[in-house]
C-alpha cells in the first residue's frame, strides 16, 4: 500500500489539493451566499427583529428547493450555466459553481439554526438600549453565535469534502476523480483505499481543527 | 414624570385574544421607587414592556415629561429607549462580551469614542462595586455580579428611569438585599427614578416608596407604602402580605 501510495504521490497531491481547492473556494462562495440569507430568514420570521411574512415564506421555499435536489442531478442539470459562468463544463474550477448552488441553501438553514439557538432576551435588552436592526445583526446576533457558526462551518466544509468527491465522478477533478477512475473503471482496489483514507484524515483534521477553535472562543464556557 | 393613562393591551392572535392590562393609571414622581407587585400572570411584565417601548399598547397613552411616548417610531423610538434603563430578571448580559464591553455596549451604539467609553465604564463599574472585575466573562460570575453588570449597563446611557423586572427574583435573600441596597443608592445619588416589578411583598417593603398592587390586567389599589402595608384595603393585597382572609 504504502509503496502504491509512493509510486503514484504526484497524483494523490494533485487529487488532495484539488479536493481541497473545491472545498475551501466553495465553502467560502456558499458562506458569502448563504450567511445573508440565513440572516435574512431568521430576521424576516414571525417574532423576529423585522418581521416579513410573505418574504419570509418565499426565502423558506427556495432554501428548501435548493435542498431538495439530489446533487449528482443539480450538477448535470446545472452544466449550462456553469458553462455560461467558468467557460467549460468539467475540472474542479467548474465543479465549483454546482457546489455553491447546491451548498448555499444548506448554509442558510445551519446559520439560521445557530441564531436561533440565542436567547430572546439578549435581542430584546439591546433594543431597549436603542440598537437599531443592522446593530442587532452586528454587534448581537453575529457575536453571540459565532461559537455555534464555527461548529456549523465545520458541517458545512464537511459536507462540501463528499460533495466534492462526488463532483469527480463527473469529471470534477480531485480525489473522487482518483477514486472511480482507478478503483472503479479500472479495478485497483488499492488506489480506491488510498482516496478514501486520504478524505478521512482530511475529515477528521477539519473537524478537530473547528471543534478546537469553537471551544476556544467561548466565553460561556472558560 | 411619567404618566400612564387609560393603557389597555390586548394580545390578538388567530385563535385568542388576552386583555393584558386594562384601564391602568398611574403617575409616577421623580425620585420615587415605584413598585408594581401582582401574582403571576397579572400584566406585570406588559406593563414594563410597554413603558420600556418594547410593546405598542392598544389603547391608552403613556406620557414621559409631558410628551406621549407610546406612539414613537424609527429614529424617535430609538432615542427614547436610549433615555430609559432596563434590567431583567434573566440578566440578558452579552455572553461572549467582558464585563466592561457588556458595559460599553450601550455607548458603543451610539458611537461614544474610545476614551469616553473607558472612563464611563470605570465609573459604572466602580459604582456597582466590580471594577476589579472587569475582565471577567459573564459566565465566570455570580447571579448578584451578573445583576450588578446589567444594572451598570443600563445606566450609561444616562438614564432619567430605571425600569426593573424581578431584579431579584432569581437571587437568594441576601443577594437580594445587596442589590435592593444598590438601587436604592442609585436613586438616591443619581437621582434615577426606579420602578421596580415584583411578586414578593419583601422588596416593596424595603425600598419603594410607592406601590401599585395589579391583579388580572388593573390596579386594584395604589398609594404610599406605609398606607398601603398597615392598612391594605383589597383582598388581593392582604393576600400578598400573607394576612389571613376574613370571610364576613
Ligand atoms: N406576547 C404575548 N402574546 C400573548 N399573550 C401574552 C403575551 N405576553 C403576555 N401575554 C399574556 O398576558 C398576561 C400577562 O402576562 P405578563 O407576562 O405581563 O404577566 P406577569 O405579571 O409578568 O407574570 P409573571 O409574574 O409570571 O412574570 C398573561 O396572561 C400572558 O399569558
Ligand atoms: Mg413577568
Amino acid at each position: 500500500m504504502l509503496d502504491l501510495l509512493i509510486q503514484n504521490k504526484d497524483m494523490f497531491l494533485q487529487g488532495t489539493w484539488e479536493s481541497l481547492y473545491m472545498t475551501v473556494f466553495s465553502t467560502f462562495f456558499a458562506y458569502l451566499i448563504g450567511l445573508p440569507l440565513g440572516i435574512w430568514v431568521y430576521t424576516s420570521a414571525p417574532g423576529g427583529i423585522a418581521p416579513a411574512p410573505k418574504t419570509n415564506t418565499v426565502l423558506g421555499w427556495i432554501i428548501n428547493i435548493g435542498r431538495s435536489i439530489p446533487f449528482i442531478i443539480l450538477m448535470v442539470a446545472l452544466i449550462p450555466f456553469t458553462r455560461m459562468v467558468v467557460g467549460k463544463s468539467i475540472g474542479p474550477t467548474a465543479a465549483c459553481v454546482s457546489l455553491i448552488v447546491a451548498a448555499a441553501p444548506f448554509v442558510a438553514r445551519l446559520v439560521e439554526t445557530s441564531l436561533e439557538e440565542l436567547d430572546g432576551g439578549v435581542i430584546e435588552a439591546a433594543k431597549t438600549m436603542g440598537a437599531t436592526n443592522k446593530q442587532i445583526i452586528l454587534k448581537v446576533l453575529l457575536p453571540e453565535s459565532i461559537p455555534s457558526l464555527v461548529r456549523g462551518l465545520s458541517i458545512s466544509t464537511i459536507a462540501l469534502i463528499g460533495y466534492s468527491a462526488m463532483a469527480g465522478a463527473v469529471g470534477g477533478g480531485g480525489l473522487g476523480d482518483i477514486a472511480i477512475r482507478y478503483g472503479y473503471h479500472r479495478y485497483q482496489q488499492g488506489i480506491m483505499i488510498i482516496t478514501i483514507i486520504l478524505l478521512v484524515i482530511i475529515v477528521q483534521i477539519i473537524q478537530c481543527l473547528f471543534n478546537f477553535i469553537a471551544r476556544k472562543i467561548d466565553k460561556r464556557t472558560i | 414624570m411619567i404618566k400612564i393613562n387609560n393603557l389597555t393591551k390586548v394580545f390578538d392572535s388567530a385563535d385568542s385574544e388576552v386583555t393584558a392590562l386594562k384601564g391602568i393609571d398611574l403617575h409616577v414622581h421623580k425620585g420615587d421607587i415605584y413598585g408594581i407587585i401582582g401574582m403571576s400572570g397579572a400584566g406585570k411584565s406588559t406593563l414594563l414592556r410597554c413603558i420600556a417601548l418594547l410593546e405598542n399598547p392598544t389603547e391608552g397613552s403613556i406620557e414621559v415629561n409631558g410628551s406621549d411616548i407610546s406612539t414613537l417610531k424609527g429614529k424617535e423610538l430609538i432615542q427614547h429607549r436610549k433615555q430609559i434603563g432596563v434590567i431583567f430578571q434573566g440578566y440578558n448580559l452579552l455572553m461572549q462580551r467582558t464585563v466592561r464591553d457588556n458595559v460599553a455596549f450601550p455607548l458603543e451604539l451610539s458611537n461614544v469614542s474610545k476614551e469616553e467609553i473607558k472612563k464611563t465604564t470605570d465609573r459604572l463599574l466602580e459604582i456597582v462595586g466590580l471594577g476589579d472585575k472587569a475582565d471577567f466573562y459573564p459566565s465566570q460570575l455570580s447571579g448578584g455580579q451578573k445583576q450588578r453588570v446589567a444594572i451598570a449597563r443600563a445606566l450609561a446611557n444616562d438614564p432619567k428611569v430605571l425600569l426593573c423586572d424581578e431584579p431579584t427574583s432569581a437571587l437568594d435573600s441576601l443577594t437580594t438585599k445587596s442589590i435592593l441596597e444598590l438601587l436604592k443608592e442609585i436613586n438616591k445619588n443619581l437621582g434615577v427614578t426606579i420602578i421596580i416589578i415584583t411578586h414578593e411583598i419583601g422588596v416593596v417593603k424595603s425600598i419603594c416608596n410607592k406601590v401599585a398592587v395589579i391583579d388580572s390586567g388593573s390596579f386594584v389599589e395604589t398609594g404610599d407604602t406605609k398606607k398601603i402595608l398597615t392598612d391594605p384595603e383589597s383582598p388581593i393585597t392582604r393576600l400578598l402580605l400573607g394576612m389571613t382572609e376574613v370571610k364576613g
